[in-house]
């Protein structure tokens, strides 16, 4: 049997039971600090996992993904500041809005390639930013504060720090378990195959740009739920979090942890987090030593932390 | 009576001072397979670009099947009836010899916008894959990445491609190019096999296989067809000896 996506990795395994593992270590060493940063690490490889279904299997380089996560978050915010805590109305819009945005600015940006993919994604999540920036009736550049966490059938089950992380852990695989099955069905052939080759892929008879138009939608509908998740996590949404640094971020994570396989992406993101976490006790300079160690991953770990991982865990080829 | 499957009509495209198709007729009967050639800076590749839609003539008509197809962008093309193989080996290299073929048959069959089913396991696809890779004498290399095969075994990748398009007219940009004589024979006898099952344009510079597989030749120079005939009238055509086959001599 040929399969379209060849790793079998362990991978995803051995997060799944490391995601697993730190309610249990949280809970023996009664400290609420890890399950929080854990819950984090997790809204973010949600949003790093959307970034490569189309950066890494899709070639589309956004850097303005951070914009879904801000609209997601902002539908969250603005809904508390209306008294609206009901998540099954302001998640969906969070999702739905966060989507939308996508499709729209996606139907342009994705007419440029290359380079001006990039500074047209990049104008959009600027444009986002002061947007957001100056809805001063959502606190604009100082952000919103919200005064408790989304509630789901009248009961604010997300105050739980456990419950609220079984919920993201559960979001994560149930996006990961689908981005999975996006890219082994025939959408995802066609997204792969026009990373590999457009003008093949016309050739035999597809418009690129559809395809990479719902993907991105797909792509900015999945941020939009980290987004909405960050949002009830910090109990604040700021501008800041579309801010372009932010979308930089989030490429450095997919890359880091090894485009287009997926689980690389969460890899990245719990790479990144981490390292942030335990470097920036030290130094607040902590980019200064987290440069140079991406550089060297980058150029000596092609493919990422996963790749690295799978060769070392399988002896051999990777 | 029979009306062509291709025809050019008046196809004008200059890039600047430069006239590379020059008010440009031609037409393509059905069945047959029809090769093109010319020198070196002939038009052919500018010539092609405009019958798959790469590239838009300034001026004419190109007709496909009966329809004008003069504005017809390029994955419309394919599902008229128009499959290409590219002259520098254009494969998927990333994908395995059988989804390369199988991602091509999948684009005629149903709509892609389906995100869940696994697509490897598709057997419609797979089956109409593995035959077109028959044709060509591909099937041991399925399972190989693209990327590995050999030169010669991209280019029967490229004819398994564009046949699994189930194409009326399979437009052929240089398939021997840089091939060995042993490939070539190979390609030469796949095109044999496909006589009357799937019209050809051929446009090619190895003679020998032209000569071998041409039902008629047309001869471009300068933009322009300067001869059309069967490949006997061609040969003796002192015009085209001149043009292009004394060159051919002389190299």
């Amino acid at each position: 049997m040929i399969r379209a996506v060849p790793s079998r990795s362990p991978i995803p395994l051995m997060l799944l039971i490391a995601f697993l593992a730190v309610p249990a270590i949280a809970g023996a060493s009664d400290t609420s600090f890890l399950i929080v940063m854990a819950t984090r690490v997790m809204i973010f490889a949600i949003a790093a996992l959307s970034l490569d279904l189309i950066l890494g299997y899709g070639a589309m380089v956004s850097f303005g993904h951070a914009v879904f996560i801000g609209i997601g978050a902002y539908a969250v915010g603005i809904g508390a500041a209306h008294e609206i805590y009901d998540g099954l109305i302001t998640f969906p819009i969070a999702i739905l809005a966060a989507g939308l945005f996508a499709l729209i600015t996606g139907a342009i940006c994705l007419r440029t390639r290359g380079v001006y993919f990039i500074m047209i994604t990049l104008a959009f999540g600027q444009m986002a930013y002061f947007t957001a920036s100056s809805l001063s009736a959502y606190g604009g550049d100082d952000g919103l504060t919200m005064w408790g966490r989304s509630e789901f059938f009248g009961v604010a089950v997300l105050n739980d720090p456990t419950v609220f992380y079984v919920v993201v852990l559960g979001c994560l695989v149930a996006c990961w378990g689908f981005a999975r099955a996006l890219v082994s069905s025939r959408f995802g052939r066609v997204i792969r195959g026009v990373r590999e080759n457009r003008v093949r892929m016309q050739a035999v008879g597809y418009d690129p740009y559809r395809y990479q138009l719902v993907a991105y939608g797909i792509a900015g509908m999945m941020a939009g739920l980290s987004g909405a998740l960050l949002a009830n996590h910090a109990e604040f949404v700021s501008p800041a979090y579309m801010s372009w640094q932010r979308s930089g971020e989030l490429i450095i994570m997919v890359v880091l942890g090894g485009m287009g396989s997926l689980h690389g992406a969460v890899l990245g993101a719990v790479a990144y987090l981490v390292t942030e976490e335990v470097l920036s006790h030290y130094t607040e300079h902590w980019r200064v030593i987290f440069g140079p160690m991406l550089i060297l991953i980058v150029i000596y770990a092609r493919g990422g932390l996963s790749r690295l991982l799978d060769r070392t865990g399988s002896g051999a080829d990777g | 009576m029979a009306e062509p499957i291709l025809a050019l009509e008046g196809v004008c495209k200059a890039y600047g001072a430069l006239a590379v198709s020059d008010d440009l007729s031609m037409a393509v009967a059905r069945g047959t397979i029809h090769a093109l050639i010319g020198p070196n800076g002939a038009g052919k590749t500018t010539l092609v670009g405009q019958i798959a839609g790469q590239i838009a003539p300034d001026a004419g008509t190109v007709w496909f099947d009966g329809r004008d197809i003069t504005r017809v962008p390029v994955h419309a093309r394919s599902h008229l009836g128009l499959a290409r193989t590219f002259q520098i080996t254009s494969v998927l290299p990333g994908f395995t010899v059988l989804e390369n073929v199988a991602v091509a048959a999948q684009a005629h069959a149903g709509h892609s916008f389906r995100f869940l089913r696994p697509v490897a396991g598709e057997r419609a696809l797979n089956d109409r894959a593995m035959q077109a890779l028959e044709t060509v004498g591909l099937t041991a290399r399925a399972p190989m990445p693209a990327g590995a095969l050999s030169h010669g075994e991209k280019r029967q990748l490229e004819i398994a491609i564009a046949l699994a398009t189930g194409p009326k007219l399979l437009l052929l940009d240089e398939p021997m190019a840089g091939t060995g004589r042993e490939e070539t024979e190979r390609l030469v006898a796949t095109l044999q096999a496909l006589r009357g099952s799937v019209t050809i344009l051929l446009v090619e510079h190895d003679m020998q296989a032209v000569f071998a597989l041409a039902d008629r030749i047309s001869v471009l120079d300068y933009g322009r067809v300067i001869a059309e005939g069967t490949p006997d009238a061609i040969r003796g055509n002192p015009e085209v000896r001149a043009a292009y086959l004394g060159e051919e001599d002389a190299a």
